[in-house]
């Protein structure tokens, strides 16, 4: 009797499971996308001119409770200029293989030059090619943007710079949207720009394309 | 006998209600400081004379209508102290001084060079407001101007504590760096002429105008150390890490006999600042800006990193693995050996472990005294000096220095050549009684900063002036007075001698101050041709079977003979009766005849040099073996008070010690010693190969009973006659220089004294030169041209150039030494003059 009775308790789950939604993904084919919070891979932003946002002051390395990033200061020469200000990061690498996306090193940067997008796919065949350098890092080139070094085009001081941050964002502002978020910024959903966006850099794929079309 | 009897004047009072007991005449702060309540304050610095500039340690002292600065009120009978952690009143002050102090200073923590060990952001975080009432816009200034090619000034920063303008005014005597201006732009600089509406360019750059005076303060990177705020920062340090980046290892200063404690900090296996430690007995809290930045050379690009060995087919050095190089090596000192002997060039730069390997290795395995550590000009009664009254005796401390009633000084600067001994007597005779006199050729910035009495002397002349001057014996007469040599006297016959005669006459101590770090415990580790180990005289049978002993050898293995001095090896070697040098960290430059060394070198039948970078040495070496400098590895220096300086390894390399590889050679060279004749595959067996097991053989060796030798009795020597046009040359280096150590330091280099010939004003007017003109030094093998500056105080046949300064190289261009008669003209020279210059 209570055989019979548990044998039917049984099906009667799997065929509720029936209706339910399906919580399977077709990951590689449609992967999922994460809510506009989820801590993904880093960005160093840019300035609306193209120079780099990040001063090499170290405090993100020292916000790491993992001790994943690394950075050298360098001087900034008029002629060689790479960030508004007297110093730049002459070296700044985040390892990924320590790195635990709990996002204090954004928390600690003072010039929103740190940001976090969405993107996860971050598996590799070596460990050596989850340190990722500036190369890595940086975001790409917007229209608009140059390639530093170069002067300073936002003014004669990194006053300028800072003060008109707010209006003037460059890279920072939406920055950790993936441009496929309904909430995403106005130069993200252009197909256009979406090409430059820093999330969309390297394989990653677009909703809707597959895994050979993205290489 | 007077502190004990001014320390039992006392008076007692209250600090946050606890009765303390303080002496007569000290500071509320340092009272509270030792009861372990700490008042916030950034211009209180105990060496220095307070000053109250930055109002943060205020305090509530009752009886007083408003609060007080601590740093500046002594305390007294019954007073009763409120600090901020009793009293509203004091707290609420040192809130709003913090509160103003902030006011105009920059957010710039991030990118600054002081951010993590910053007082000022310490002592905001946890004296200070959470938030800033301030809205309006901050003082801006331009951001770092260079005050020197070495020193950054950061105006925005700047609190104004004045601790940097009373370091250079108070200890180091460089009144470069000053208040200036008044109200809010009251700021800190250096002088400019634009500042003043002079002609300057106008950007804010030192140096730039004409009149400006750059920081060029031997002992700048003190006030970059003392800064409270990030105002002040190094080019060599900028941007380079953070605090927590860093480890910091306690170290020795390994460039001048002045045996400084430093800190040296690393990142990723680089050295990337060093700084002074604090040693009250030897440095205080200073160092030199040698000390502090001169480390570049460790990690040049031509250190070499694996042994060389010199290709019989093309003759080019080859690389070469570490047992075929040794081997080589082994057996080419085995041939020289037997082949006229091998001379052992140690140099000064070797620690005291180092100095013995090399000391032990040329008794042992080469079987011979020619050994010497003096790489530069010297003398046989030089050797028999310092056998006699230096090795062993440490007589003179710093504090003896600081105390004495009178000091004097010869054939020695103490600003270039050992700028802490400079500082302390400067000490003494700026808050003591010190009076310092000088018998040198005139007075130098350094001397001038002591406010020494001059004894002019003409170089080669010091002997006589030792020996009779009625100025030098009475400087000396009082008790505790302290007569300071430096090594340039080697250079005059019978100086040495007359010194120490003057010293047994008078009853002063005699302290003899040599220039490298090396070169005091080179002597005492028995790197002399006359001296064993721990000063025992090699002529001296007892002495020698004591170090048989010791060394576990058969008595009489050891040489008997006093060997060769540099000197008499180089001539050995370039004669070709030498079958072999070895050589130490020598630079051929260095010594008395450059040419003559390098001839040596090349005469030589067998060269081994154990070197950190390339260099003349390893151009005509053999075989070439790396070793570690001073950061890679542990040892002793001994510094001219014969004390020991201890450190350890800062960075942990596979480079090894000298003593490591002179065992590992040693091992593999067969016995010389004809009972042992037969075992020839046996090798020597010499035991330096760890730092420790060499500490623990000199500590355990029992102290010579043998007699220590006389001074030696050199009659002084007539000064040779000038003609027109001719003086004798007076010279010596100064503190930042063409030194090998500092080699490619550019920064550094930049805040050198600019090289100048100094003439008196009898020659200046023979030649018909003013200041800035150009004046040719000549000899028969070179010609120096450098611009002139007429010296008031210089004897009338006199001439003056530094030694080893851009554009002056003495030995090389002139191949003479200090005493020398050297022809001068005015301008630069002729087309033949200058043809000789090149090929010299």
């Amino acid at each position: 009797m209570g055989t019979f009775t548990g044998s039917f308790k049984g099906f009667g789950v799997t065929f509720a499971h029936m209706f339910r939604k399906v919580v399977t993904t077709d990951y590689p084919f449609t992967p999922p996308t994460p809510a506009p919070r989820y801590h993904g891979r880093h960005i160093l932003n840019r300035h609306p001119d193209g120079l780099e946002k990040c001063i090499g002051c170290e405090l993100c390395a020292w916000a790491c409770p993992a001790d994943a990033i690394y950075v050298e200061g360098a001087n900034n020469t008029d002629e060689e200029r790479y960030s508004p200000g007297e110093r730049y990061a002459g070296i700044y690498q985040i390892n990924y293989a320590r790195c635990i996306f709990c996002g204090l090193c954004i928390e600690a940067c003072p010039t929103r030059s740190l940001t976090m997008s969405n993107e996860y796919e971050l598996a590799r065949d070596s460990r050596q090619d989850l340190i990722f350098t500036k190369k890595e890092l940086l975001a790409p080139l917007l229209p608009g943007m140059e390639q530093p070094p170069h002067p300073m085009r936002l003014g004669g001081t990194d006053k300028d710079y800072y003060l008109g941050a707010l209006d003037n964002p460059g890279t920072s502002v939406g920055a950790e949207r993936a441009p496929w978020s309904e909430s995403g910024t106005e130069d993200a959903a252009t197909a256009v720009d979406a090409d430059a966006r820093p999330e969309t850099a390297g394989t990653l794929r677009r909703p809707g394309q597959s895994a050979k079309e993205a290489v | 006998m007077t502190d004990v009897a001014k320390k039992t004047d006392t008076v007692t009072l209250t600090i946050d209600g606890i009765e303390v007991t303080a002496e007569k005449g000290e500071l509320v702060i340092r009272v509270a400081e030792r009861m372990g309540i700490a008042i916030p304050r950034f211009c209180d610095h105990p060496l220095l004379a307070p000053a109250g500039a930055c109002r943060q340690c205020l305090v509530d002292i009752e009886g007083q209508r408003k609060p007080v600065a601590s740093c500046t009120q002594t305390v007294a009978e019954g007073m009763v102290v409120k600090t901020q952690l009793t009293s509203e009143v004091a707290a609420k002050a040192q809130g709003g001084v913090m509160e103003l102090l902030l006011a105009n200073h920059p957010l710039d923590c991030p990118t600054c060079d002081k951010g993590g060990e910053c007082p000022l952001q310490n002592q905001a975080m946890t004296n200070g407001r959470a938030d800033s009432r301030f809205k309006e816009h901050k003082r801006e200034y331009e951001k770092p101007i260079h005050i020197s090619s070495q020193v950054l000034l950061d105006r925005e920063r700047c609190i104004l504590c004045q601790r940097c303008t009373r370091f250079s005014e108070e200890i180091a005597g460089d009144k470069f760096i000053d208040l200036m201006d008044r109200s809010s732009g009251e700021q800190i600089n250096v002088y400019r002429d634009d500042f003043f509406g002079g002609e300057g360019t106008g950007d804010g750059q030192a140096g730039d105008g004409e009149g400006d005076v750059p920081f060029n303060s031997y002992f700048s990177g003190n006030t970059i150390q003392i800064c409270p705020v990030g105002a002040l920062t190094g080019e060599q340090y900028r941007f380079r890490a953070r605090p927590f980046d860093l480890v910091s290892t306690p170290t020795a200063c390994e460039h001048c006999a002045a045996g400084c404690s430093m800190r040296a900090d690393h990142r990723r296996g680089k050295v990337l600042r060093r700084l002074a430690g604090d040693d009250p007995a030897v440095n205080e809290e200073w160092n030199c800006d040698k000390g502090r930045w001169g480390f570049q050379y460790q990690t040049a690009d031509d250190r070499i990193m694996t042994p060389l060995l010199r290709d019989a087919r093309t003759g080019e050095l080859r690389e070469a693995s570490w047992s075929e190089a040794l081997l080589a090596a082994a057996e080419g000192l085995t041939a020289a050996r037997g082949n006229g002997g091998v001379g052992v060039l140690a140099g000064g730069r070797l620690t005291v472990e180092d100095a013995y390997a090399y000391a032990k290795f040329a008794r042992l395995a080469l079987g011979t005294n020619d050994i010497d550590f003096r790489a530069r000009p010297l003398s046989a009664e030089e050797a028999d000096f310092l056998a006699a009254s230096v090795a062993g005796v440490s007589d003179v401390t710093y504090e003896d220095v600081e105390n004495a009633p009178s000091a004097v000084i010869v054939g020695l600067e103490p600003e270039d050549e050992c700028p802490i001994l400079f500082l302390r007597l400067r000490k003494g005779h700026t808050r003591k009684k010190l009076q310092v006199t000088a018998v040198a050729p005139f007075l130098s910035r350094g001397f001038e900063k002591l406010g020494a009495a001059l004894v002019p002397a003409t170089p080669g002349d010091e002997a006589r002036l030792l020996a009779g001057d009625p100025a030098v014996a009475a400087a000396l007469a009082a008790p505790g007075a302290l007569l300071i040599v430096g090594e340039r006297l080697a250079t005059v016959p019978g100086a040495l001698s007359a010194a120490a005669a003057l010293g047994a006459r008078t009853g002063a101590r005699l302290a003899w101050v040599p220039r490298r770090a090396g070169d005091r415990g080179a002597i005492d580790a028995g790197c002399l041709p006359n001296l064993l180990p721990g000063g025992r005289p090699v002529s001296d049978p007892a002495a020698r079977a004591e170090i048989s002993l010791a060394w576990d050898t058969e008595a009489g293995k050891l040489p008997t003979a006093p060997g060769r001095d540099t000197d008499a090896i180089v001539a050995a070697a370039a004669a070709g009766q030498l079958g072999g040098l070895l050589v130490a960290g020598v630079d051929p430059s260095d010594l008395a005849d450059p040419r003559l060394a390098e001839q040596a070198l090349d005469a030589a039948g067998f060269v081994v040099s154990l070197e950190l970078r390339h260099s003349a040495v390893t151009r005509r070496a053999d075989v070439v073996l790396p070793v570690a400098p001073a950061a890679e590895k542990s040892g002793t220096y001994l510094n001219w008070e014969g004390r020991l300086r201890s450190f350890e390894t800062v960075l942990p390399t596979t480079a090894m010690t000298d003593g490591r590889v002179l065992e590992a050679i040693a091992a593999l060279i067969p016995s010389n010693h004809p009972a042992a004749a037969q075992e020839t595959t046996k090798g020597i067996s010499l035991g330096t190969g760890d730092v420790m097991a060499i500490r623990r053989e000199l500590g355990t060796m029992p102290p010579t009973r043998s007699a220590r030798s006389v001074a030696p009795a050199v009659a002084a020597t007539a000064l040779p006659g000038t003609g027109e046009h001719e003086a004798v040359l007076a010279t010596w280096r100064q503190a930042i220089d063409q030194g090998s150590l500092l080699e490619g330091d550019d920064v550094l280099a930049g805040t050198a004294r600019p090289p100048v010939v100094r003439i008196s004003r009898a020659l200046a007017a023979g030649l018909g030169v003013i200041d800035g003109d150009a004046v040719t030094v000549a000899t028969d093998r070179g010609a120096i041209t450098l611009p002139a500056e007429v010296t008031r105080e210089l004897p009338p046949h006199v001439v003056w150039l530094p030694t080893n300064s851009p554009g002056s190289t003495i030995g090389r261009s002139l191949g003479v030494t200090a005493g020398a008669v050297v022809r001068l003209t005015a301008g630069r020279p002729g087309p033949v003059l200058a043809s000789s210059e090149v090929t010299a």
